[in-house]
């Protein structure tokens, strides 16, 4: 079904918009008459992408650029408004029930907060042996085995299967979390801001453990994240996502080197570095826009240095500037 | 020596919980001269939050500043009575904190809160307070101040909101502006546009800024002197430019090698094994013995400071 060419997943078109509900008064309001309406927020607006099998997916952008929400469609568990996604070529959405179990168990997904992700009333052996045990992958008799041999992939001793969350630090808790995802023995992880939470030296150590799980296991792995210089390390690809929508897609080398739209230069800009002394920051006016009240056409016009009269009537198309490299910009035409 | 404004010698500060002192600071020296940026980094729990609210006279109760000295301009302020530290705080020193929605009252508008700050320390009438306010306010980079002031913190954007934090540290005009971690919570872009702005504001005034934070790649582009914090102590200090590129200690030279970049891509980071130690209970001799790839029975003693021509200082028993 699946070779090297298909996509392990993709979508196509996808959206989600999130609506706050008018309440009672409000809607009493609108049929006196009233001009209020619904709030809608297009936290992502048709996105295609694909993560190939065995590669690692950066997905970069500020706060509320929708790069959390697009990863938990992927993950499955956000439903989508709008688009479909694909599981190694199959429609989830068509998807028999068996499948959809499969899929479901496949991609795994690894939050931000190591603190907020773990039940704290449940012991570290529950937390990772649930899900195995649910699932069929080992039987309570093999469970210890199990486990121990999960917890050791993950750098955990696994004579701490009886603790609680509260008893382990930062780093260690998400060490857990990893071993709770892999534990069902995924192919692909969706890391959602993993390593955000945790001091430079702890986070090096998630990093390296990321990146030998991916060498021992030949994981897909889609890596979210704000840090560039962290994506940077460890993805093979990156996307960047502004307000929505993707702005562009490009190999990492590319990316770094010939940064083709305006704001993933600025972005790029923007990244403090060991090697970078004595800078005279020069830095991206502006802020990013409310999604509540997306600016029209290119929604970074108001922040682009570059931006013409066609970037604020009309969205770019996204466009193959270079192989592999694909940027959502005008200046692509010109 | 004139251009001296912080002189801190061997300061102390512990806290005194029920599991035992937590000894936060633990005897750091530092200086910081006139219009210099300093930075203070450090991995959570190293104790350089609570060196800056030492010098801000904020500790609490369990904590006290149990020993050493804090030179500002050449006079003592550990001991002054409240109402010099009211009149220190602020006018001659002022913090700006990690988090600004926390640091603003939720519940007064901007200018009552930023005309309260000027009238806590001088004499002038409300015209003239919010005349300065919208000033400072423009200062920092917030677009048509006048009418923005009349916000409440919420209406504010997260980096908006810092910015206000700082005005409201700019207005007295000190000499010294302590940040405790101001770009954590903040998008890189906005955290560039704070950075750029506290960078022309000390060039501009010759304010003097102490800027602490974890991240080692903020601090290369920004300060002049950089501190390296372990466990309470300040293992290494110097110059940014000699710091970063030859490493002194096995602990900063760690730090550096732990910071994603592209030199490195793919490759595995390195890694300082195990964690930071409970501050209240630091492993005898040197606090990074047991991490440390270097570590023998000399380290046992604790490691003495090491200060070369330049100003360059180094804790450890075997330097790099």
């Amino acid at each position: 079904m699946s070779d090297d060419k298909t996509p392990f997943i993709s979508c196509k078109n996808l959206s989600r918009v999130f609506v706050k509900k008018l309440d009672f008064a409000g809607k009493i309001a609108r049929t006196l008459g009233s001009k209020i309406r619904e709030e809608k927020v297009q936290a992502v607006d048709s996105v295609d992408l694909d993560v190939m099998p065995g590669e690692v997916l950066g997905l970069v952008g500020e706060s509320g650029c929708g790069k959390s929400t697009l990863g938990r469609m992927l993950c499955g568990i956000l439903p989508s408004s709008n688009g479909d996604i694909f599981y190694k070529g199959n429609n989830v959405k068509k998807m028999s029930t068996k499948e959809a179990l499969h899929y479901a168990i496949n991609v795994q997904m690894i939050f931000q907060d190591p603190y907020a992700s773990l039940n704290p009333r449940k012991r570290v052996n529950q937390i990772i042996g649930e899900a195995p045990l649910y699932h069929g992958l080992t039987t309570k008799k093999d469970l210890d085995s199990y486990l121990e041999d999960v917890m050791l992939r993950c750098g955990l001793d696994p004579t701490y299967k009886n603790r609680y969350p509260h008893q382990f630090s930062g780093g260690q808790r998400q060490r857990i979390g990893i071993a709770r995802a892999m534990a069902v023995q995924p192919e692909c992880l969706v890391c959602d801001e993993s390593v955000a939470a945790l001091d430079v030296s702890i986070q090096a150590q998630i990093l390296n453990l990321f990146m030998d799980l991916r060498k021992e296991l030949n994981l897909t792995c889609l890596f979210i994240s704000h840090d560039l210089g962290v994506v940077e390390h460890i993805s093979d690809r990156i996307a960047v996502m502004y307000l929505g929508r993707i702005v562009e897609i490009a190999s990492v080398e590319k990316l770094f080197s010939e940064p083709f739209h305006p704001y993933t230069q600025a972005l790029l800009n923007e990244v403090p570095r060991l090697d970078k002394r004595d800078v005279d920051f020069a830095p991206l006016k502006g802020e990013i826009p409310s999604p509540l009240d997306p600016p029209e056409g290119c929604h970074f016009h108001p922040r682009c240095a570059h931006a013409m009269d066609i970037c604020r009537k009309v969205i770019p198309e996204i466009k193959e500037t270079a192989p592999g490299h694909k940027t959502r910009c005008h200046l692509a035409d010109v | 020596m004139s251009n001296e404004l912080l002189d801190i010698k061997k300061l102390e500060t512990f806290f005194y919980t029920r599991a035992g002192i937590a000894k936060a600071v633990n005897g750091i020296s530092l200086s910081v001269d006139k219009g210099e940026i300093v930075g203070i980094v450090g991995e959570s729990g190293s104790g350089k939050s609570v060196t800056g609210f030492s010098i801000m006279g904020l500790v609490d109760p369990p904590g006290e500043i149990a020993g050493g000295s804090i030179k500002f301009k050449g006079e003592e302020i550990i001991g002054q009575t409240e109402e010099e530290w009211r009149s220190f705080r602020g006018a001659k020193v002022s913090m700006i904190f990690q988090d600004p929605m926390m640091t603003l009252n939720p519940v007064l508008r901007i200018d009552t809160q930023m005309i309260e700050a000027i009238r806590a320390h001088e004499k002038v009438s409300k015209k003239e307070a919010r005349r300065r306010c919208v000033e400072t306010l423009a200062m920092v980079g917030i677009p048509s101040p006048a009418e923005r002031i009349k916000s409440y913190p919420h209406q504010f954007s997260g980096g908006m909101r810092q910015r206000v934090a700082i005005a409201i540290g700019l207005l007295n005009k000190p000499d010294l502006i302590i940040a405790d971690e101001p770009t954590t919570a903040l998008d890189v872009t906005i955290q560039g546009q704070i950075l750029s702005e506290m960078q022309t504001l000390c060039r501009k005034t010759g304010m003097a800024l102490i800027w602490i934070t974890h991240d080692l790649t903020v601090i290369a582009g920004l300060a002049h002197k950089v501190a390296v914090m372990y466990a309470g102590k300040i293992i290494e200090s110097g110059n940014v430019q000699e710091v970063l590129d030859e490493p002194l200690h096995p602990y900063t030279h760690g730090l550096i090698g732990s910071v994603p970049s592209r030199n490195k891509r793919g490759q595995p980071l390195y890694q300082i094994p195990g964690m930071t130690p409970s501050l209240i209970n630091i492993p005898e001799g040197c606090s990074f013995r047991m991490r440390c790839p270097h570590a023998d029975e000399i380290c046992m003693k604790e490691p003495d400071e090491t200060i070369s021509d330049n100003g360059r200082m180094v804790r450890c028993h075997h330097p790099l």
